[in-house]
């Protein structure tokens, strides 16, 4: 009898409601408004597509032009730049090594201790970005909570959004991130069997010995796929730096979405803009074929 | 320096880092938690004179700050509401069908998850030029949709695999229909993989700043996000106690969120689940 239903059931399965019913709702509304924008983004890149002028009354194909025009351009440079040391320095160097560090050191604490100090690094990463931003840029202000320490200590205050604005929103970035890494970390690090640990310790291995050849190839998944995701998220930050220094001073901040923006929106070269968003959507799309492949290993 | 004293330095030292790391994340997020209830409310951390609710009142009863919060909520509701129930929907022939094209599919959903909205931002403001649905709150909400269902589907999938087959075959030989099946069986059980996948949505665009930028353009449409970015750009050199005090009743839901999520996560946060295709 029950094998009987079983296989009704199964033929239920299969004839009632094709899959197509479920898969159809989200698969358009992703078309629509995710995938169509990608491949527009193609499109409009070889065009003179702006908001005013002669250009957005009649839309024209021209090639490389955008592409050319990119390549010329010094700000491009600056902004490519820009990015990657944004990249490198809060992503890569900072949440990632700060989230391990963290981490690392929290293992085998005091509980209340690591709750205290984990429940304040998370505090920055639950908190929306503009708030961040407010934050960190009161923080940084001339006049300033940081100034203020160093003030008191007796050195002479630094006008940390003009003189070091790149460190500045990097050291932000890494305030509003590294939560993220922490926990993934803490978690990797939870799932390191404390007998292989302390079969090295019997074995008269040394703490440093034990991180380098226990610990870090133990969690070496962790740190690509973790390493992945913290750029991408990195790679599109936008709100943090254009509330913090709005790109400046001059072009010093300007990473490639502030450029992205600026000319989509500020210049109205939607088709420029495009080009260079196309440029952000290619790094993203690369880093996330490199994330999925660090998943499937 | 001998072995005791090594091992004292050894024992302390991760608590002496860990403090002054504690210190560095504590002091901007102090600032805020202070100014809002300071009367005189500078840009650096200091003791108030004496506490003061003014500031919070001031936000309150401002009837524009009230609509920002309103359509903030609007908006991150509407959008974890449709998420949740298409990527219920969407999760089914994906968790229980042998399908052919599964595998690949789910590897363009985990890719899509991964891409950085930023950088579709223009082509998205192209488009809602062209469909008429530029400063439009629910052309903003049906963005946000779409961005969000790569991970809702991914995430709602993977909950769903955890809950077992027999239960919703009994319903059918019960003779429920599968659709009945999902509502009334498998939906219940998982309850806990739904609140998550709707407190991520919600977060997301609670905290969102760049999509309604682009999106909108009246500031009556304003939500909080850009209400707080209006009044920094406005008032920031000045008004430092009023604007603190907004920044903490914006940030309190999307803390409140996050402290509810752990509740359901039982399985604490990790990247595992990831390699199941």
């Amino acid at each position: 009898m029950s094998s009987l239903s079983a296989n009704d059931a199964l033929i239920k399965r299969k004839s009632s409601y094709p899959w197509l019913f479920y898969l159809l709702p989200s698969i358009a509304i992703m078309l629509v408004f995710f995938i169509y924008p990608i491949l527009l983004t193609f499109y409009y890149s070889f065009t003179n597509l702006a908001l005013t002028g002669e250009a957005a009354r009649e839309l024209k194909f021209i090639g490389f032009e955008n592409y050319a025009r990119m390549f010329q351009d010094p700000t491009v440079r600056i902004s490519i730049w820009n990015t990657l040391v944004f990249l490198i320095g809060s992503a890569v160097i900072g949440q990632q090594v700060l989230g391990f560090l963290i981490a690392l050191l929290m293992k085998q604490r005091n509980r209340t201790f690591r709750r205290v100090i984990g429940t304040i690094v998370l505090a920055g990463w639950v908190t929306p970005e503009i708030v961040c931003a407010l934050c960190l840029y009161s923080f940084f202000g001339d006049e300033g909570t940081l100034n203020a320490i160093i003030g008191f200590f007796g050195f002479s205050e630094v006008t940390w959004l003009f003189t070091v604005p790149m460190l500045t929103i990097i050291l932000a970035n890494i305030w509003h991130g590294t939560a993220f890494s922490m926990l993934v970390f803490q978690a990797a690090l939870d799932d390191v069997p404390n007998e292989i640990e302390e079969a090295a310790v019997v074995d008269g291995a040394s703490k440093w010995k034990i991180f380098t050849s226990i610990i870090i190839p133990y969690i070496k998944g962790t740190i690509t796929t973790n390493m992945m995701l913290v750029t991408l998220q990195t790679l599109g930050v936008f709100g943090l730096i254009y509330a913090m220094t709005g790109g400046g001073p001059g072009n010093s901040t300007t990473t490639l979405p502030i450029f992205m923006y600026n000319q989509a929106f500020v210049n109205y070269q939607l088709g420029y803009g495009t080009a260079i968003s196309l440029l952000l959507l290619l790094i993203g799309i690369v880093l996330s074929l490199l994330y999925i492949r660090s998943m499937k290993e | 320096m001998n072995a005791k004293q090594r091992k004292l330095v050894y024992r302390i030292l991760p608590y002496a880092v860990l403090t002054g790391i504690g210190i560095c994340f504590l002091l901007p997020l102090l600032w805020v938690l202070v100014a809002s209830v300071d009367p005189n409310a500078m840009q650096s951390l200091k003791m108030p004179s004496r506490i003061t609710g003014a500031n919070y009142a001031e936000v309150i009863t401002s009837s524009e700050n009230q609509r920002a919060f309103l359509i903030g909520l609007i908006m991150s509701l509407g959008q974890a509401v449709l998420v949740v129930l298409l990527a219920l929907l969407a999760a089914y022939p994906l968790s229980r069908y042998q399908m052919k094209y599964k595998k690949p599919f789910m590897l363009t959903i985990l890719f899509m998850t991964s891409l950085p909205i930023t950088a579709v931002m223009v082509p998205v403001y192209q488009l809602f030029l062209g469909l008429k649905l530029y400063d439009n709150i629910f052309g903003v909400i049906l963005f946000y949709v779409a961005s969000s269902m790569p991970y809702g589907i991914w995430m709602m999938k993977n909950f769903m695999d955890s809950v077992p087959n027999d239960l919703e075959e009994a319903a059918w030989v019960d003779g429920a229909s599968v659709f009945t099946g999902i509502r009334k069986v498998v939906a219940p059980l998982m309850v806990p993989g739904i609140c998550t996948v709707a407190i991520f949505t919600f977060s997301g665009s609670w905290g969102n700043f760049f999509v309604p930028y682009i999106l909108l353009q009246s500031p009556e449409k304003f939500p909080a996000s850009l209400k707080l970015y209006q009044f920094f750009g406005q008032y920031g050199m000045v008004e430092y106690g009023s604007l603190a005090a907004f920044s903490v009743l914006y940030a309190i839901p999307a803390i409140i969120l996050y402290i509810l999520s752990q509740q359901f996560m039982s399985k604490g946060f990790g990247l595992q689940g990831g390699t199941k295709g």
